[in-house]
């Protein structure tokens, strides 16, 4: 399976379209903008992996996607258009219909999201039933062989409890619940974070199938760039809740233009040579008090002047790839890492 | 020449269930090594990282420190086995207590080892150890645990073990709950540990990429056996067991060249046939022979660098003595020596 590779989405309408949207955590110290200004689109069929450290905004985002946002968060602007119908305006009703049915979460650690006092098949039965309330009892048992079926698990399955399956297989079951409505658009937060190399491979392959079987748009969640690189076709990178680099995955890994996902390719190391291996230096900034201009100046080894006094905007600079960044239209590409950067400096306190 | 530390047909069993099956091997005394145990869940390498600390008691066999059976220590040798072998856990979050300071897990092994003679000299240690992990000790010291990211809570973890000047530091899994661009700096800093400190270090994890740019040689373990052992660039550069071929194929490499292989696993257990008829891994493998289902197959060495225990090898020699590190080759660090290394050499 190379992402690359497989038929690239067909240039239809937009399903999912996010307009500057705005996630705010009230504290004690004023709002810490978890999400700030963040606009993307998903076509049908399409895989768009959102990539960032912890604290970047990513989970946050997944869950205002769904409109599940809890105190003290909230959503303080924009919109999340699903088919052209904004999901922010929606009353409670509206919303209810259109989870699940329309737009379906995989949650993080989806191995704790389940009833552990239910048996799996009635789970999916519950799901399934709270929108198509006049199904047989047998259409519905039949419904949910398939579905465990096409996660990859066999139709007895739905017999067990989780706490009889492994994490792998809670996973798949997750996925089968997500998916028992023939969802537009999945999202899906670090579905494998839990899980051995051979069973996140598995399981993103079943993932890959489910969704190119129905034509949904997938939002893959998560901070391993290999992994989002094995999947997505395009990759978004949040930095301290904004998008600052988004373009065609092979764009992305090739040919970054953002300084941090230059930086974030090149932390992670290979098995072909060995090298020093590189992390980023410093720690993302505190959400609560962000510094002027460029949220990652701080640790950027480009920064000058201007990236501490103004925000960089995403523009175009390639060919379907956006960066927030000052180098930019002055370059055509990344000029190469200053000598001497702070990466190599090993007295940085990270 | 004693070695450092060694597993003489070590295994543990509860009950029926094996954790680990007899492993033997050997960590050199002379020559800083880094060694990887790699392998998923359930496979062993956490019982592995817990005989060697002695914190568990092999079920069969034995682990000599510097030729002393942990088992049978006297308690000042049991004292100096505790300092000169030092662990670092996964989870920086659990080995902190929230009531007190950060100070605390690094003052508490100065006190109990007698290391510094005033409360000077102590405070000196603690900021040569820290500011050896890439921490600075004014922004650390004094703090609580909750200030302090994962990756600085794991840093500190790991100054502590250094602290004690340490032969042996066993970390099991150390990076998987930090962030990945901070993994590199905190696995860099185990390497550097290594080559200037001429620390020895097993780095338990699943994370082959870590491993392979790590460390020298490599075990994995499935099911509480050994499927192949040998330096990291025969093993994940170009692996001959089935199972650790799977584990290299599924790893999510950044680069689009290098697609994940697309083979579905199997399972399939014939009625009535238990782990310990056969091949550990004979239900899962794509090259399964009939002779695999009844017995276990011997270490094949189907090079000088490595072991597979796999009977698709069954044409090249097999290891005589059971001492899997005798495929290793010679550590990095005793290749290249470091700063230190090299300094302190007569």
């Amino acid at each position: 399976m190379m992402p690359a590779e497989r038929p690239s989405a067909q240039p239809a309408a937009p399903i999912l379209v996010v307009e500057d949207l705005n996630v705010h955590y009230d504290t004690t110290d004023g709002p810490a903008k978890a999400v700030a200004d963040v606009s993307f689109s998903l076509r049908p069929g399409e895989r768009l992996g959102l990539i960032g450290e912890s604290g970047s905004g990513k989970t946050t985002m997944a869950t205002a996607l769904m409109r599940l946002t809890r105190a003290p968060g909230r959503i303080a602007g924009g919109r999340v258009l699903l088919d052209g119908q904004d999901l922010l305006q929606m009353n409670t009703a509206e919303l209810r219909a259109t989870r699940l049915r329309d737009i379906a979460l995989i949650p993080q650690g989806a191995m704790s999201s389940l009833n552990p006092v239910m048996r799996l098949g009635d789970q999916i039965i519950d799901a399934i039933a709270a929108h198509v309330p006049r199904m047989s009892r047998a259409a519905l048992e039949q419904r949910v062989g398939e579905l465990l079926t096409s996660v990859g698990l066999d139709p007895s399955a739905a017999r067990r409890y989780p706490h009889e399956l492994s994490g792998g297989m809670k996973q798949r079951a997750a996925m089968a619940i997500a998916t028992s409505l023939q969802p537009k658009v999945i999202v899906a937060d670090e579905p494998t974070s839990a899980l051995d190399v051979v069973v996140q491979r598995q399981v993103m392959q079943t993932l890959g199938k489910l969704q190119g079987g129905l034509g949904a748009a997938v939002v893959l969640i998560g901070h391993d760039m290999g992994l989002i690189a094995q999947f997505a076709d395009t990759v978004g990178v949040m930095y301290a809740g904004r998008i600052v680099e988004i373009g065609p995955v092979r764009q992305m890994i090739e040919a970054p233009r953002h300084p941090y996902t230059r930086l974030l390719v090149d932390s992670l190391p290979g098995i072909e040579v060995k090298r020093d291996l590189s992390g980023i230096p410093g720690l993302p900034p505190r959400l609560v008090d962000l510094p002027p201009g460029c949220s990652f100046a701080p640790r950027c080894p480009y920064a000058f002047d201007r990236c501490r006094r103004e925000t960089p905007q995403l523009q175009v600079v390639a060919p379907g790839q956006r960066a927030a960044c000052h180098l930019y239209p002055e370059h055509q590409v990344l000029p190469p890492l200053p000598r001497g950067h702070a990466a190599n400096d090993k007295d940085y306190a990270a | 020449m004693t070695a450092l530390i060694e597993l003489e047909g070590a295994a543990k069993t509860y009950g029926a269930f094996t954790a680990l099956d007899d492993v033997t091997l050997s960590l050199s005394g002379t020559s800083p090594s880094m060694t990887a145990i790699a392998g998923e869940s359930g496979s062993g390498k956490t019982t592995l990282a817990r005989i060697m600390l002695g914190f568990i008691p092999p079920s069969r066999g034995r682990v000599l420190y510097r030729g002393k059976d942990v088992a049978s220590m006297s308690g000042s040798e049991r004292r100096q086995f505790r300092r000169e072998v030092q662990p670092v856990f996964q989870d920086p979050f659990d080995v902190f207590n929230p009531f007190y300071r950060v100070d605390h897990v690094l003052t508490m092994p100065v006190r109990r080892y007698g290391l510094a003679h005033s409360d000077a000299e102590a405070r000196k240690l603690i900021e040569e150890a820290l500011s050896r992990v890439g921490l600075r000790p004014q922004d650390t010291l004094g703090r609580f645990p909750h200030e302090l990211s994962g990756g600085q809570r794991q840093r500190v973890m790991v100054a502590r073990a250094v602290l004690l000047r340490p032969k042996l530091i066993i970390a099991d899994e150390p990076v998987s709950m930090v962030d990945a661009s901070l993994r590199a700096t905190i696995l860099d800093e185990l390497k550097t540990l290594n080559r200037d400190l001429d620390i020895s270090i097993v780095y338990i994890t699943h994370d082959l990429t870590t491993a392979f740019q790590i460390c020298d040689n490599i075990v994995i373990l499935y099911r509480g056996t050994v499927a192949e052992a040998g330096s990291v660039e025969r093993v994940i550069g170009d692996p001959k067991h089935p199972y650790s071929q799977l584990l290299v194929s599924s790893i999510p490499l950044p680069d689009l060249s290098k697609p994940w292989g697309g083979e579905e696993v199997h399972n399939d257990e014939p009625a009535g046939w238990t782990v310990e008829d056969g091949c550990p891994f004979a239900p899962r493998c794509p090259h399964v022979m009939e002779m695999c289902w009844k017995s276990r197959p011997p270490k094949y060495l189907p090079d000088s660098q490595r072991l597979a225990t796999c009977f698709l090898y069954r044409d090249a020699p097999a290891l005589k003595e059971d001492d899997i590190s005798t495929v290793f080759r010679a550590p990095d660090a005793a290749i290249q020596p470091g700063r230190a290394r090299a300094a302190a050499t007569p």
